[in-house]
């Protein structure tokens, strides 16, 4: 039996020297976002409030090939009546520069606590919802979205 | 960088009491994240709509504050409990303190 070592190919090599380089020239920017910025944030807005898992539906694709444009569709379960509606959601990237994406303010005019919009993300990262009900309680979640910059660097 | 173009709204033009209808807007717009560095490596500021407010006969229901992480040209999509024949008004506020509009007319049967 012969033993074959494993040389890459020319096109390998090109293609790991491209990952370097594009993680070299995007490493800038990974560095300053942090899961303790999304934090700060909400640390800002809510103080140390409890927050109940559920009632959020975060509809984002697993994998997005250009994390330039992600969609990102967002659904809080309500009645929305004068009574009990849903009187805000922030909506954060764990791995931006900057952490927060969009901050929706509802009334019960708006019949269902629901929004869709683009965003970018700069990497694979976390994105994190938070929803504050008209009596003051928050509920979040939390979906994880793959990015293949620019559909290179994959 | 200024606002450039007409937004865009599709929005239904008739609706039943009661119902919930789907409203769409598009704007152009670069949305000049600040992150990024010109060609002799001098940030390039921020520039972006960061508030987008929607009206219904002068009512506001519903506001989107917009980040940096809002991809160009930004898409929203929202709803709205029709209850009586008017008008929607949608603004843009961006970053230099312009201001763009649109309305769409709701004729509740």
């Amino acid at each position: 039996m012969q033993l074959r070592s494993w040389t890459p190919s020319r096109r390998e090599t090109m293609g790991l020297g491209l990952t370097a380089m594009l993680a070299a020239a995007l490493a800038p920017h990974l560095v300053m976002a942090t899961e303790e910025a999304t934090a700060a944030e909400l640390k800002k807005l809510y103080g140390d409030k409890p927050m109940a898992q559920g009632k959020i539906k975060l509809d984002l694709p697993e994998i997005a090939e250009n994390g330039l444009v992600v969609p990102l569709n967002i659904d809080v379960e309500s009645p929305m009546t004068e009574q009990d509606y849903v009187r805000a959601v922030h909506v954060f990237a764990d791995g931006n520069p900057l952490p927060q994406v969009v901050t929706y303010k509802f009334t019960p005019q708006s019949g269902k606590a629901a929004a869709s919009v683009r965003m970018r993300l700069a990497q694979t990262q976390n994105v994190v919802a938070v929803a504050e009900m008209s009596n003051g309680a928050l509920f979040t979640a939390k979906a994880q979205v793959k990015v293949t910059i620019g559909g290179c660097g994959g | 960088m200024a606002i450039k173009s007409k937004p865009r709204v599709k929005a239904p033009s008739e609706a039943k009491a009661g119902e919930i209808i789907e409203i769409k807007t598009l704007i152009s717009h670069e949305m000049e994240s600040g992150q990024r560095k010109d060609s002799t490596g001098k940030p390039i500021p921020r520039a972006i709509i960061n508030k987008f407010t929607a009206a219904f006969n002068g009512k506001t229901f519903f506001e989107a504050d917009w980040f940096t992480s809002i991809s160009a040209n930004p898409y929203q999509a929202f709803f709205y409990k029709a209850s009586e024949t008017g008008e929607f008004t949608f603004t843009w506020k961006d970053d230099d303190g312009s201001e763009q509009t649109a309305s769409a007319k709701l004729t509740v049967a």
